[in-house]
């Protein structure tokens, strides 16, 4: 974490795991050659390769073949969503995503549009959640896309619901499990997920690697030019030692969450109790019930505050936070996922706990947060308002 | 302080016309249009409205959220022609 005393932003992305690391360093000198060739070092590169993905596999409850690894979460994103929109597309054209999912999604859905197809968005309520029946499908749908839980208010959505809603008029769903796969169980058949997309960095895995997962039987053709590569789903030489870490950290924290989750849910409870108290004027964003929502994320807004502002006060004091306030993106707009819940979007934090965390982190944010808004609302003159 | 209100034009609501007066925040950013609305609100008396005017992209959401907040009540907005948005505001408390 380098000398960030409080690193609270493990959304974002997560430290390496330790595991992970190891895992790394000796498929570098392990895995380098061609899975594709025939001799000796190209079969070591292959057997660590099939390995890794029987690992993963194993953890989301899939077959390994219907397991691919991508260079990133978003082009596993891109692939399952426009990759199962081409096999359709005599169906209908009709691409059908929430309001809040991840930008790489709606990027996707926009392109497809800009393709000549079709874009529906199911809206969400103040917590930041679909209504199932918001996901019935018009006539001409080729494929539904919904995270499993969001990556800026936490929030787990019905994603069973709508599988099941989607089944009976055949329709394919891609389930975006990016911010939940090794924080909360992640289990393709029981999400009722026909493809799946997650990114390794996002649990401690190194970044360059994402998962694609396309069940067996799913039409599903590639939307770009393919090669022998994964199975035809992904083309270009594997990143085989990356590929081998994101086992390694999916595997470790398939272990370590059980125990971890309970402990990062204690934090986040400990500032939704306290930030009320200490901060005057705050909104604490996302579904109060716990069982609704991810353990290890928090994301509030303090009005009459400078988003910008609050983070640089936060980084002078060593705590990494991010925000979804407009004056903190490079558009100058507000995020879309506070837009579409309807939540003040001045003053915007999400706070993210990881394995490293700890109560000092928590500490460190309750001393420095009251004090750091306390001084912009003075600057600002708002006293009182 | 603007008080010309150039959005004329026959389906334009009357409510309009009894706002007190128009805030112009226009050309400011997040948090300020708000700020600006918090401080100004407490001169028109109870059950009385205010335009707000705004082309910070944020103020679509923060100005619902605020009269949320404040208990203030969101009357309507309308785009304005050279661009941004009015909001009607009304006090409640």
């Amino acid at each position: 974490m380098g000398n960030v005393p409080a690193y609270l932003d493990h959304a974002s992305t997560a430290v390496l795991h330790p595991t992970a690391r190891e895992a790394l360093l000796a498929a570098i000198d392990d895995g380098w050659a061609d899975p594709a060739r025939l001799y000796r070092d190209a079969r070591r590169a292959r057997m660590l390769l099939d390995a890794s993905r029987e690992t993963v596999a194993g953890v989301l409850g899939a077959r390994p073949d219907e397991v691919s690894f991508t260079s990133s979460g978003t082009q596993a994103a891109q692939l399952a969503l426009l990759g199962a929109a081409r096999a359709r597309r005599r169906s209908g054209t009709r691409i059908l995503v929430s309001a809040v999912e991840h930008s790489c999604i709606l990027h996707a859905a926009e392109w497809h549009e800009n393709a000549g197809g079709l874009v529906s968005t199911v809206g969400v309520d103040r917590f930041g959640r679909v209504d199932p029946v918001g996901f019935a499908p018009p006539p001409d749908t080729a494929v539904a896309s919904l995270q499993h839980a969001n990556h800026e208010v936490a929030t787990i959505q019905p994603v069973a619901a709508v599988a099941d809603l989607l089944r009976a008029a055949g329709v394919p769903l891609h389930v975006d499990a990016a911010m939940s796969l090794g924080r909360i169980p992640v289990d393709v058949t029981a999400l009722g997920a026909d493809l799946l997309s997650a990114s390794a960095h996002k649990f401690g895995g190194p970044a360059g690697v994402g998962i694609l997962v396309v069940r067996t039987g799913r039409r599903w053709v590639n939307p770009l030019p393919a090669d022998e590569r994964e199975g035809g789903r992904v083309a270009g030489f594997p990143n085989v030692a990356g590929i081998v870490a994101t086992a390694a950290a999916l595997h470790a924290r398939t272990a370590e969450i059980t125990a971890e989750a309970p402990r990062l849910a204690g934090y986040v409870d400990r500032l939704r109790t306290r930030l009320p108290r200490l901060v005057p004027d705050v909104e604490v964003l996302g579904d109060p019930d716990p069982a609704g929502r991810l353990p290890h994320l928090l994301t509030f807004s303090c009005l009459y505050v400078d988003g910008e502002s609050l983070l640089h006060e936060l980084d002078r004091a060593g705590i990494a936070v991010s925000s979804g306030s407009s004056c903190t993106s490079d558009t100058l707009t507000p995020s879309h996922v506070l837009a579409a819940m309807g939540a003040l979007t001045q003053g915007n934090i999400r706070v993210s706990f990881g394995r490293e965390s700890d109560t000092a982190d928590v500490d460190a944010l309750l001393t420095v947060l009251p004090d750091a808004v306390a001084r912009i609302r003075e600057r600002a003159g708002v006293a009182g308002l | 302080m603007r008080t010309d209100d150039t959005a004329g034009g026959s389906d334009r609501d009357t409510r309009w016309d009894a706002a007190k007066f128009i805030v112009d925040a226009r050309g400011r950013r997040c948090p300020l249009p708000i700020i600006e609305l918090a401080r100004r609100i407490g001169e028109i008396d109870l059950g009385a409205t205010l335009a707000l005017w705004a082309d910070d992209p944020a103020a679509d959401l923060d100005v619902p959220a605020w009269c949320r907040m404040r208990s203030q009540e969101l009357v309507m907005t309308r785009a304005l022609p050279m661009g941004g948005t009015a909001y009607l505001v009304r006090r409640l408390t």
